[in-house]
């Protein structure tokens, strides 16, 4: 951050009304030394250095901002680039964070990581990370996902990683964070618990952001760089929002206008979507107090999306209290119009991208369409799409597409 | 005087230990659950821990988990919740705690949940996963309700945090055995009964044991260490493990008074 107007979370981790740290007790002391443990570390040039040293070495960053010269002219407004995270090491963001968490459990002497893991991305990464420290890794997921990212599960057990399926629950996300939150309880003085997104409790969603961040930091050196200016909108998807705290954070003090695409699954008049933001209403779930898919009763509602990576009822504090300030703007995208823009990636630029990242480019694609050509919209394709290709095959014949 | 507080001084008073039981909410469902509390607190439960059935239990162990969904397939929610401890209040005298996750109390409106849980008869609330650090707004609900927060300690707690959990407790401090959700068993008597004598150097309340005790030699071994030894999963495996038609009240009973003599032995 350049300015210090935007200077959240408070010291005790609270984003506005949200954020904080909803756990039981037998977690707090471990909370509180990760917290101590990640503020040496972040002051720490040594660390720090090597942090960025594998980033650069190891996940193959910086990644490139790419014009998106044949889509653009396709939809005739604004000109998108993209900021290619699909390009990092394990074919998504997720790395980014996993890499500095893993540095951290190392630091503080864990020989053993555990992670939950929707879409699989933030379970190969972790895997993937266990495997380079020479550490012990079980990725919790839930049995519905594991069924829908087959080749993930493949390339996590490959890794040396434990893949442990969840039923209980709803078998998705949700449950899998549930299920890694029970194992920590009860291995809290051995384990190191790498939460893959902006969420969890305090210090979880800050260091993440913080580790994440470096997605911005590129962006907006390339833009400047490469384009001779900022962008007008940035657009990222929204499941629990890692991908888009990090393109978005360097960001907050420029005239930038931001977007996040929700999943909107079938529709959010229907009730099978993941909106928590456009859909949902504040309660506290998984360690923080923030945007829900919730019943008038406070019981926690199934998510819907085509995919994985987005299906989740909840969503980063930060990104809750964003939204109230009305920095950042939330909209739905439908699982419909995540495979159209899929499929316009694919065709007219040769980029075959995530389910997640498709989100984005449905938002980015219909804000563009609205715009003159003389705008420039910055979009994050925070994944590759290998993993959905058996997935997307399967509706798209469903659906006639 | 909140009737917690009663229990605890006419307990200490005919030097005996409390046995504060468990039970989920509306498990299997809502009259039967009626009929299994009813029982319960005639059979020797000193203080009753009612658990309001939560879709993401995340600090509970899988018998506690299949329960909630139980009870959440049966209908049951916070609402219904308040309304059998309001129903059982006009019948038994046992003091009743409200067990219970943020999410459902916060979502329906703390002020409202302490009115209508105080109309109710209720006299304690513990909320499983809200640290004092986040307490606040619920304090503040609570004020001037005859409604003990009850606190809760771990293994992982540190002594300056002990404390400080220590001083703010309401009606008692309850003390978890042993890392790990409820219901998982194995605890070593001589580490519990060491951390129990250390806590309760510095707590002015009664402090209670849960998390692991689940037979009558636990209670037996556990009884003499600590003001009182809390058990759920224990009787809550009873009701799921019982065969179709069982008697469930008498079945939940029969596991009370195990407890109940190894306490007392």
């Amino acid at each position: 951050m350049k300015s210090s107007t935007y200077t959240y979370p408070d010291k005790s981790g609270h984003f506005g009304c949200y954020g904080g740290r909803y756990v039981g007790e037998t977690l707090m002391s471990a909370l509180m030394d990760l917290e101590t443990a990640w503020n040496e570390a972040k002051n720490d040039p040594a660390f720090m250095g090597e942090f960025r040293s594998m980033l650069k070495n190891y996940a193959g960053r910086p990644t490139p901002l790419d014009f998106a010269e044949r889509l653009s002219n396709h939809i005739g407004g604004a000109r998108i680039y993209l900021k290619r995270e699909d390009c990092a090491h394990t074919g998504a963001h997720k790395i980014n964070n996993v890499v500095g968490q893993g540095l951290l459990a190392r630091r503080m002497g864990k020989r053993s990581v555990i992670a939950e893991t929707g879409a699989g991305q933030h379970g190969v990464a972790t895997a993937t990370i266990a495997a380079r420290f020479g550490m012990s890794c079980k990725v919790f997921m839930g049995a519905e996902d594991v069924r829908r990212q087959a080749p993930n599960v493949l390339r996590m057990r490959l890794l040396g990683a434990e893949v442990v399926p969840v039923t209980s629950g709803t078998s998705t996300l949700k449950d899998a964070m549930n299920e890694a939150l029970r194992y920590w309880v009860a291995e809290v003085e051995n384990t190191f618990y790498i939460i893959g997104t902006v969420s969890g409790p305090h210090p979880y969603p800050a260091m993440v952001r913080d580790l994440q961040r470096v997605i911005g930091d590129e962006a907006r050196q390339q833009m400047l760089d490469q384009v001779g200016r900022l962008p007008d909108l940035l657009v990222a998807c929204v499941g629990g929002g890692s991908n888009a705290m990090g393109l978005f954070y360097p960001f907050l003090d420029d005239p930038c206008a931001m977007l996040g695409a929700e999943a909107a699954g079938e529709g959010l008049n229907t009730p099978h979507h993941a909106a928590s933001i456009t859909g949902g209403s504040p309660g506290a779930l998984h360690g923080a107090m923030t945007y829900l898919l919730q019943n008038d009763e406070g019981q926690i509602q199934e998510a819907w999306s085509i995919s994985a990576g987005l299906d989740y009822p909840g969503v980063g504090p930060e990104h809750a209290l964003l939204h109230d300030l009305g920095r950042v703007r939330y909209d739905g995208v439908t699982d419909l119009e995540a495979v159209e823009a899929f499929k316009l990636l694919c065709k007219f630029e040769g980029i075959i991208p995530a389910l997640e990242s498709s989100h984005a480019l449905a938002a980015a694609i219909r804000e563009a369409a609205k715009r003159p050509k003389d705008q420039a919209i910055l979009v994050c394709v925070s994944g590759r799409g290998d993993k959905d290709l058996d997935h997307i095959t399967a509706y798209m014949k469903a659906h006639n597409l | 005087m909140n009737r917690i507080d009663q229990t605890f001084t006419s307990l200490a008073s005919a030097n005996r230990k409390a046995l504060v039981a468990y039970l989920t909410a509306g498990d299997p469902d809502f009259d039967t659950s009626l009929q299994i509390l009813q029982t319960a607190c005639a059979s020797g439960v000193d203080v009753l821990e009612l658990g309001v059935p939560f879709s993401d239990p995340t600090c509970d162990g899988p018998i506690i988990q299949v329960a909630s969904d139980r009870a959440l397939k049966a209908g049951m929610s916070l609402s219904k919740t308040i309304r059998l401890a309001a129903e059982l209040r006009r019948t038994v005298q046992t003091p009743i705690v409200l067990f219970s996750y943020y999410n459902p109390l916060f979502k329906y409106g703390l002020e409202r949940v302490a009115k209508e849980i105080s109309e109710a008869g209720v006299d304690g609330l513990l909320v499983v996963d809200l640290p004092p650090e986040e307490a606040g707004p619920l304090t503040t609900a609570l004020t001037g309700k005859e409604i003990h927060l009850i606190r809760l300690a771990a293994p992982t707690t540190k002594p300056d945090r002990i404390r400080m959990l220590a001083d703010g407790a309401g009606g008692f401090l309850y003390l978890i055995t042993r890392l790990g959700v409820t219901g998982t068993g194995g605890l070593d008597y001589a580490d519990v009964a060491k951390h129990a004598a250390a806590v309760k150097a510095v707590c002015p309340h009664p402090v209670c044991l849960g998390f692991g005790i689940s037979t009558g030699a636990d209670a037996r071994a556990l009884a003499p260490v600590a003001d009182g030894l809390i058990v759920g999963s224990a009787l809550v495996r009873v009701i799921a493990q019982a065969p179709a038609d069982s008697d469930l009240p008498a079945l939940v009973a029969a596991k009370i008074r195990e407890l109940r003599e190894g306490m007392d032995a």
